[in-house]
């Protein structure tokens, strides 16, 4: 039973932090219709610019700024790049992002190295552990799940009571009417990367002293987050929580049937499933751009 | 008459290509370069395979490397599995005399019967061609790009198994593998005083693809796919079957990778688990942007000379980022390939007389 429950924890751990990958990718889809390939790239970026900057600054400015530059590299990337290639069809953008994720990560490699780092514990070392019902967990585990429930509260009133918020949706409803609307959709998707950037920069700093960053992290954290989303429905940013979730938990007990080797075979295994059984995922988002497409 | 010479001039001018480049590698006293430029052949049967994908059917495939690996792999895995303890001696004899099987001793004496390179060829083609066809049949059907995904999932499942399985050896792969008798005097194998068969082999390889997707293109199959490509509602509009063209193009552009993966393993003598790796397929299909999508030669071409270059480590460290940056700088300012691009500069620098020309371009 504590086993059990010893395997959910890491499962829902791991699943938090698939889960706002998978946001990050339902954002910038909804919004611009592009699947970003580079968006676990920005999970790498958030961990390994916090810790650069935790050598100079307390740790959590350290982190604030790691998560504010990464949203100002994603912002970039979108005005100074993406923006301009507007004519180009899906198969151009999806081939781009891809360029994008590489050239992202070879930086990386060459602005770091090729060695793993990672943040210190945001409490208590990497021996202590907390008791929940028999099962011991790291502290850093109630961090992440903190993080990640702070995120989706924060995102949820974001897009129901704020301007800002509602201007996004309106923009993955119907681009062509919310210009009309006079919302400037241009402007909304350099935000809606922004957004994303820092959510998975953020993700990338609370699981630091976990799983470690390391230059080429952000490829398998891309494809788990991409599952992740589509298990619960490419374009609706809040049905990736359930994915992820479901994608982590899978994940971690497949440990007790199957050698730990193919423990990332079962994340694509499912994604396979989930294509062939439930293409448009669990909870499809209605009449969004994302159904079209 | 002379549409058939008009047709079959360019393979011409190929093979009198491929005669004179070996002429002057063996003047130049280079026949170092000969390993690589089978290697960077056989690769750039993969990328002309997915050119068929991508640029004819209009859907992107991130699995080619896992496709390369299978076949390779099962190619590897057949002719090495010792079958002498498992089979009763007359039927090993009667096995053999069919030519399906091959007998003979290791390095200590030992009885070795393996499968021959033939059928263990033709088993690894069967094997990724049905494994190519479950995999595109669900995703094909679906509209948008599932098939990236799908083939993205699939890839890095082959590359994980083949890390984590003894039975593909873990990371080390496959070594041993024997070479492969293709006629008397012709193997496809790595030895030194081979390189020159072995160039011949692979460039025959190659121009026979290359003779082959340009019939399927130039076909009324062909035309179908292109029209995919411009436009699928279109298409399907003419009467267009575009789900199974599409299925047909996928599996046949697999079989090819396969082929070439089996080749390179016979090549190499081994296979490793890195020929799945995502960064491979993500290579193929940079070569494929690179060249102009639906343009056959232009991805020949490119693929032949980057992958010739990589191999031969001009890029050092910035391998990868070479790749990367070609894909960003090719997709976002000639999007129909560099030939086109020149092509389209060129025209715009002459007066105006040219530009009705220019208007009724297709827009691809």
């Amino acid at each position: 039973m504590s086993q059990a429950l010893q395997y959910a924890f890491s499962g829902v751990t791991m699943g938090a932090i698939y889960a706002v990958v998978a946001i990050g990718f339902n954002l910038v889809y909804s919004t611009t219709g592009i699947l970003n390939f580079a968006q676990g790239e920005f999970v790498m970026l958030g961990g390994m610019i916090a810790v650069t900057y935790s050598r100079f600054m307390p740790l959590p400015v350290a982190i604030a700024a790691a998560v504010a530059t990464t949203a100002a590299v994603a912002a970039l990337i979108e005005a100074g790049f993406i923006r301009r290639l507007k004519r180009h069809t899906l198969l151009h953008m999806i081939i781009v992002t891809i360029g994008l994720s590489i050239v992202i990560r070879e930086a990386a490699l060459l602005i770091w190295d090729e060695k793993v780092r990672s943040l210190p514990f945001f409490t208590g070392t990497e021996s202590s552990s907390v008791r929940v019902f028999g099962a011991a967990i790291s502290p850093q585990t109630l961090w992440v799940l903190g993080t990640v429930f702070a995120i989706v509260a924060v995102l949820h009133v974001f897009f129901r009571f704020s301007l800002k918020g509602k201007a996004m949706r309106a923009c993955s409803a119907n681009p062509q009417a919310a210009m009309l609307c006079g919302i400037n959709t241009s402007n909304m998707r350099t935000l809606t990367f922004a957004v994303s950037g820092a959510l998975g920069a953020l993700a990338g700093c609370v699981i630091s002293p976990m799983t470690m960053s390391q230059y080429d992290m952000g490829t398998s954290l891309a494809i788990k987050g991409f599952a992740a989303a589509m298990l619960g429905g490419l374009g609706n940013p809040m049905a990736g929580v359930a994915g992820g979730l479901i994608v982590g938990l899978a994940e971690a007990f497949s440990v007790s049937v199957l050698p730990a080797a193919y423990k990332d075979a079962v994340a694509f295994a499912l994604l396979l499933c989930a294509l062939f059984v439930k293409p448009h995922g669990l909870f499809p988002e209605r009449g969004s751009i994302a159904r079209e497409a | 008459m002379r549409a058939a010479v008009r047709h079959a001039l360019p393979m011409i001018a190929m093979t009198a290509g491929v005669v004179a480049l070996q002429l002057v590698i063996s003047a130049a006293d280079r026949q170092f370069y000969m390993t690589q430029l089978v290697m960077a052949l056989y690769y750039t049967i993969v990328v002309m395979g997915l050119c068929l994908v991508m640029g004819y059917a209009g859907q992107v495939s991130l699995g080619h490397g896992g496709f390369f690996a299978l076949g390779g792999y099962t190619s590897a895995i057949l002719t090495t599995r010792n079958l002498a303890a498992h089979l009763r001696p007359e039927t090993l004899q009667t096995l053999e005399r069919i030519g399906l099987l091959w007998s003979r001793t290791d390095l200590y004496g030992a009885p070795l019967a393996t499968l021959a390179p033939w059928p263990a060829f033709v088993a690894a083609l069967l094997l990724t061609g049905a494994v190519a066809l479950i995999l595109g049949f669900p995703a094909l059907r679906l509209k948008g790009h599932y098939l990236a995904m799908a083939t993205l999932g699939f890839g890095l499942i082959v590359y994980r198994m083949l890390l984590g399985s003894a039975f593909t050896g873990y990371a080390d792969g496959i070594t041993g593998v024997p070479p492969w008798r293709l006629a008397p005097g012709v193997t496809v194998s790595g030895a030194m005083d081979n390189r020159i068969v072995n160039y011949y082999i692979a460039c025959g390889f190659l121009l026979f693809v290359l003779w082959f997707l340009r019939n399927l293109t130039g076909s009324r199959h062909g035309r179908a796919l292109r029209s995919i490509h411009d436009s699928e509602t279109a298409a399907k509009a003419m009467g267009v079957n575009t789900p199974r063209l599409k299925l047909q193009a996928f599996v046949i552009s697999a079989v090819l990778a396969a082929a070439a993966g089996s080749f390179l393993t016979h090549f190499n003598g081994g296979i490793g688990p890195s020929e799945a790796d995502a960064m491979k397929s993500v290579r193929y299909l940079t070569l494929v942007a690179a060249g102009g999508m639906a343009n056959i030669w232009g991805a020949m071409g490119v693929s032949l000379a980057l992958t010739f270059l990589s191999l031969r480590g001009v890029f050092g460290v910035y391998d990868h980022a070479v790749f990367g940056g070609l894909l960003i700088v090719i997709v976002s300012v000639a999007p129909n390939g560099p030939g086109r691009w020149v092509a389209d500069l060129l025209r715009r620098r002459r007066p105006t007389v040219r530009s009705s020309g220019a208007a009724a371009e297709p827009a691809t």
